[in-house]
């Protein structure tokens, strides 16, 4: 059995097509209609992970975040029509785990759901070794290999990937990654971490189109992919 | 006239009836003398009133100290006057802001002439009382009939008492008129009792004021001025509701106004013949090249006499004319007058037989005209002379006459053995003629006197005397005076005619002047600029310009460098502008303001207002500068108007575009929603009988093309609204164009994508939300218009400073010619086969957010002609330099 899922939404149809959906995978389903609700299903079952959308009629989605993750709760992923990139950023940065964007595609939601539920329990990886396809990024001794053999990182680069191996399968904020590489005292630019990913991405991914390994989330941040 | 035409109310009689609605109305109690009990009458009707459950309180009363007055105000509600101090003095006025906060029902207000204290808002209580009036509260008040403008030198000039304090006859002819009337005998007893309140120092002057003849003329002429408002009451009643056929007769009367002393007679003769015949009537200036020659004196008397003149309620012009009567005749004539007025100054006979009478020819040339002629009564004084440019000529005009009657004695004296005598008579003309020409009649007939004794002495037999032997000779002299006189006459007038020419060519070209300037500026910043330029120009002053701005007046433009207006200064603007009459410095309201101040009015509605002033602080305006300033300020006006009414129509046409694009959009978008709406409703039905591949790719494609739709139609209504918000960030192409190939693969489907954006291309400055939406509606569009199965290109390319990120597709490509226009809203291209549904709405789009972010779009066709190919185009703003190596290594 497959942890159980709580479904906060308005609308009956969504409901229904999630709770469809989750059932099928596996899961087990409680819904929820508004906030006051969801908080009462929250307390009573314990969910291991709460699909959260921000357009609640009682009150603004963004405002329960807080209240529904706690030292032991399960993973919230947010799925909303809303398509500010800052308020994802905003949801990411309260806590959320990851965020779909309604209309979604069944499948992306469930692999989204997966690496979230994988990860359960911390908000960093405790592994120091990652292992992804033929690639190995040891955390501690600050090497990746390809096939066995070692790359050659820039610091700056080295940095990067690590932050986003320690959170591997989700999106770490643009913010987040700079605060990380560069620290917050070097007038770090956007434009620094755009270029370091290109030279990753250069080193890690085979040829063909750009994203197999590093991911881009558009105006949110990167994500070392997971599968 | 008709029976139709008669029946026919009146329309400005009924304007004048909607302009009382809401209005308060004014009661006057009027007496032929003081003493007669106006104000008592006047307090017993208030406390009456009261009684009746009105609420009325007391403004101002005076009881002179009377028991009997006094009784009547105990228990009336007194509104405490303000203590305004005066030279020393503490005056009591009333508080005229306090009334209109108490807005009483009925404010009882006594002595209408009253004058105010200099420093209040108005210069005299009756436009206080109009102001109470304005405000819809009614007012009962008194007067006495030597008070009233137009009757004001009548008393006068049978009680030898002239008062200064006035009140227009309009104030009347509003008013309900009720005269406290006491018989003369029981006014006299009553003096004589002492029950007659009169200032002590004026005792001895106004005993004879109360003699029983005066009183009997005075009670007259107060019942008769009564009579007469009712009179005229009851016309204006019949007029506005159309009954009756008693129209007035249609009588114009012209009165004639001259700059000399007492033409203030005459002015309200014409009030008082214009009433009695309910005719409308004009005052006017015939302007003719004396006018230059006036002095202060003259100009201040013609503006007093034109201000009396708008107060009775005339209208004033001014006439440029080369004579008095030619300038009368056609101003007569254009108006249709009937009647004339015109004062005859008492001039000596000399003067008339040189001159001919101006009355006489009046008389005789505008035939169908009845004219009055009254005498110009004043006392003439030292001063009464117009300072007239001296008609003895210059110093230097005699120092060159007598040159040249030199000159020609010497030249005549040389050729005197060719010559024969009348040849030197004809030698002489020349001196005459150009000194009359050059320096006036004087001069001229100096030069004929010189000339012809020159001629005498040196010429005549015998020479060397100044006697004449033969009576032929005698000719020759009177000729050379004759010529002297004729020519300096003809000049004369010529330089007059041409005078009169400059000075109306002026005023006109001013105007036409300030019309040109006015009529291409499309800015109101500037036409205000350009208004108060050109009349702080045209009249030596500095200028502002106010105009209201969410229910405030404030400074729009200014001439030089602009100017702060005090507190006064705004009120005086306020007022000009809330009630549509001048106001400030020379005008009868608010009269301590620096600047006078000219509402500017389009119609019915006040624009704005136009203050002037003097760099000295004194009077801004002459009275004969007041035809032109009224002409720029009504020039003025209308340009202001024009600038409105453009702007209404701007934003008229806005809103008609606004509401096409909005029916285009509705109709498009019903059939764009219902059109894949209808197929996966289809689809979905179809299901529950087995899923095939086929239908659920259906579903899958039109689902994904309402999501499209749906998401286009957001972007485009943010667009529209304005409230499209940049992210700007530096972002990679490549990541941009991976994820929209990610999100656009429903739509490719069937269509082989590849991506050619080279890896090191620079990054760019964008808003990467919106560049994904772009490059979404792109790929889209080459999904749906490429032909099925063929491949679909991204490139990305550096050239040039620029970079450019095309989406190639394979297929009929675009009309020629006509590539741009597939960006416009709405805009399918017909006349290619290329509908294959879809609004347009993606690639206005497309456009709107490349060019909010500073990219260009371009759409053309493939040099091979293979398909269409549309771009985007960054400039080298928006590429981000190389990135310091160290920063990221």
């Amino acid at each position: 059995m497959l942890a159980r899922v709580l479904v906060i939404d308005d609308d009956a149809a969504i409901r229904r097509l999630l709770r469809n959906t989750l059932e099928r995978a596996g899961y087990a389903v409680v819904e929820a209609v508004n906030g006051r609700d969801a908080l009462a299903q929250a307390a009573a079952h314990h969910p291991g992970a709460i699909l959260l959308d921000l357009g609640l009629p009682d009150r603004d989605g963004l405002s329960l975040i807080p209240l529904l993750r706690g030292p032991d709760s399960g993973v919230l992923l947010v799925v909303s029509a809303r398509e500010a990139t800052e308020e994802k950023v905003t949801a990411l940065d309260l806590g959320a785990d990851d965020y779909v964007t309604k209309p979604f595609d069944t499948e992306e939601l469930l692999a989204r759901l997966r690496v979230a539920l994988r990860h359960r329990g911390t908000s960093e990886t405790t592994t120091k070794i990652i292992q992804k396809g033929d690639l190995t990024i040891d955390l501690d001794s600050r090497t990746v290999r390809r096939a066995g053999e070692a790359l050659h990182l820039t610091r700056k680069e080295h940095e990067v990937l690590a932050v986003l191996a320690r959170h591997i399968g989700r999106v770490v904020t643009h913010e987040r990654i700079i605060a990380a590489a560069w620290g917050t005292d070097e007038d770090p630019r956007i434009e620094y971490l755009r270029i370091v990913i290109r030279n990753l991405r250069q080193k890690l991914e085979a040829p063909g189109p750009v994203g197999s390994v590093i991911a881009n989330e558009l105006g949110v941040g990167y994500r070392l992919r997971s599968d | 006239m008709g029976r139709s035409e008669s029946g026919r109310p009146d329309p400005d009689a009924l304007l004048r009836h909607a302009a009382q609605e809401g209005r308060g109305r004014l009661k006057i109690f009027l007496g032929a003398a003081p003493g007669v009990g106006k104000t008592y009458e006047m307090l017993s009707d208030g406390a009456v009133q009261r009684a009746e459950g009105r609420d009325v309180v007391v403004g101002v009363v005076e009881t002179h100290g009377r028991a009997e007055t006094e009784a009547l105000l105990r228990g009336q509600e007194i509104i405490p006057r303000r203590a305004v101090p005066y030279e020393g003095h503490v005056l009591y006025e009333m508080d005229l802001d306090v009334v209109l906060e108490r807005a009483p029902q009925l404010v009882l207000v006594d002595e209408l002439a009253h004058t105010n204290t200099s420093g209040s808002r108005h210069a005299k209580r009756f436009q206080d009382v109009e102001e109470l009036l304005a405000a819809g509260i009614d007012v009962y008040s008194t007067l006495n009939i030597q008070h009233i403008e137009s009757l004001n030198d009548v008393v006068a000039s049978f009680t030898r008492v002239r008062v200064r304090e006035t009140v227009p006859d309009s104030i009347l002819d509003m008013a309900e008129i009720e005269v406290v009337d006491i018989p003369p005998d029981e006014l006299i007893a009553r003096l004589k009792a002492g029950k007659v309140y009169l200032p002590r120092e004026a005792t001895r002057a106004l005993t004879h004021f109360f003699s029983k003849s005066n009183l009997s003329a005075l009670r007259e002429l107060a019942l008769r001025r009564a009579a007469q408002a009712v009179d005229a009451q009851m016309l204006d009643h019949v007029r506005a509701l159309g009954v009756g056929g008693t129209w007035a007769a249609s009588e114009r009367i012209v009165v004639a106004l001259s700059e000399q002393p007492g033409a203030d007679g005459l002015v309200r003769a014409a009030k008082r013949i214009a009433d009695a015949l309910h005719a409308p009537w004009t005052a006017v200036f015939i302007e003719t090249s004396r006018a230059q020659c006036f002095g202060e004196d003259e100009h201040r008397r013609i503006a007093a006499v034109m201000n009396l003149a708008t107060q009775l309620g005339g209208v004033v012009a001014t006439v440029p004319a080369t004579s008095i009567v030619d300038g009368l005749k056609a101003y007569l004539t254009d108006a249709r007058a009937t009647q004339l007025i015109v004062g005859k100054s008492k001039r000596s006979r000399w003067f008339e037989l040189r001159h001919g009478s101006v009355v006489d020819r009046v008389v005789r040339e505008t035939p169908g005209v009845a004219v009055h002629v009254l005498p110009l009564e004043a006392p003439p004084t030292r001063n009464d002379r117009p300072h007239i440019r001296s008609p003895w000529g210059s110093r230097s005009g005699y120092a060159w006459t007598t040159a040249m009657v030199a000159g020609i004695t010497a030249i005549a004296s040389g050729l005197f053995h060719v010559l024969d005598l009348g040849n030197v008579t004809l030698l002489y003309l020349l001196p005459v003629m150009v000194a009359a020409t050059l320096f006036g009649l004087r001069t001229g007939l100096f030069a004929g006197i010189a000339s012809s004794l020159a001629y005498n002495f040196f010429f005549l037999p015998p020479t060397g005397t100044l006697t004449v032997s033969n009576p032929e000779n005698v000719i020759s002299i009177i000729v050379l005076l004759g010529v002297a006189i004729a020519t300096s006459q003809l000049t004369a007038r010529v330089r007059a005619q041409a005078d009169i020419a400059s000075s109306s060519a002026r005023t006109n070209a001013a105007l036409a002047g300030f019309l040109r300037r006015l009529t291409p500026l499309g800015d109101p910043i500037e036409l205000g600029r350009a208004i108060c330029e050109d009349v702080a120009r045209l009249f030596g002053l500095r200028t502002v310009l106010l105009v209201p701005h969410g229910g405030e007046l404030s400074l729009q433009a200014a001439s030089g460098k602009g100017y702060d207006l005090e507190t006064m200064e705004l009120a005086a603007a306020q007022w000009a502008f809330d009630t549509g009459a001048p106001a400030g410095k020379g005008s009868g309201t608010l009269a301590a303001s620096d600047w006078y101040f000219q509402p500017l009015r389009a119609g019915d509605k006040t624009l704005g207002v136009l203050g002037l002033a003097k760099e000295d602080g004194g009077d801004p305006l002459r009275a004969d500068q007041l035809p032109l300033l009224t002409g720029l300020v009504d020039q003025a006006a209308l340009a202001l108007e024009r600038l409105r009414l453009e702007e209404e129509m701007r934003d008229v046409d806005a809103v008609r575009t606004r509401d096409r694009l909005r029916q285009a959009l509705l109709s498009s978008v019903s059939h764009d929603l219902r059109t894949p709406l209808t197929a996966v409703i289809a689809a979905a039905d179809q299901l529950d009988h087995g899923a095939t591949p086929d239908l659920i790719a259906t579903i899958k494609a039109e689902s994904a093309r309402l999501n499209r739709f749906v998401a286009n139609l957001l972007d485009m209504a943010r667009v529209e609204a304005g409230a499209l918000k940049l992210n700007i960030e530096a972002t990679d192409l490549s990541d941009a164009v991976t994820s929209a190939a990610h999100d656009a693969r429903r739509p490719l489907e069937g269509h082989p994508l590849r991506l050619d954006v080279p890896p090191d291309l620079p990054l760019v400055r964008v808003d990467p939300q919106l560049l994904h939406h772009c490059l979404l509606n792109l790929l889209d569009n080459a999904g749906r218009y490429g032909d099925p199965g063929t491949e679909i290109v991204i490139e990305g390319r550096h050239l040039f400073g620029h970079l450019r990120l095309a989406v190639l597709d394979q297929g009929p490509g675009l009309p020629p010619g006509r590539e741009a226009e597939v960006f416009e809203t709405f805009r399918r291209l017909e006349g290619s086969d290329r509908i294959v549904g879809g609004t347009g709405l993606g690639l206005a789009i497309v456009k709107a957010f490349a060019e909010a972010m500073g990219m260009s779009v371009e759409a053309r066709n493939r040099d091979d002609r293979s398909g269409a190919s549309f771009a985007l185009i960054f400039p080298a703003s928006l590429i981000v330099r190389d990135v310091a190596q160290e920063s990221v290594s």
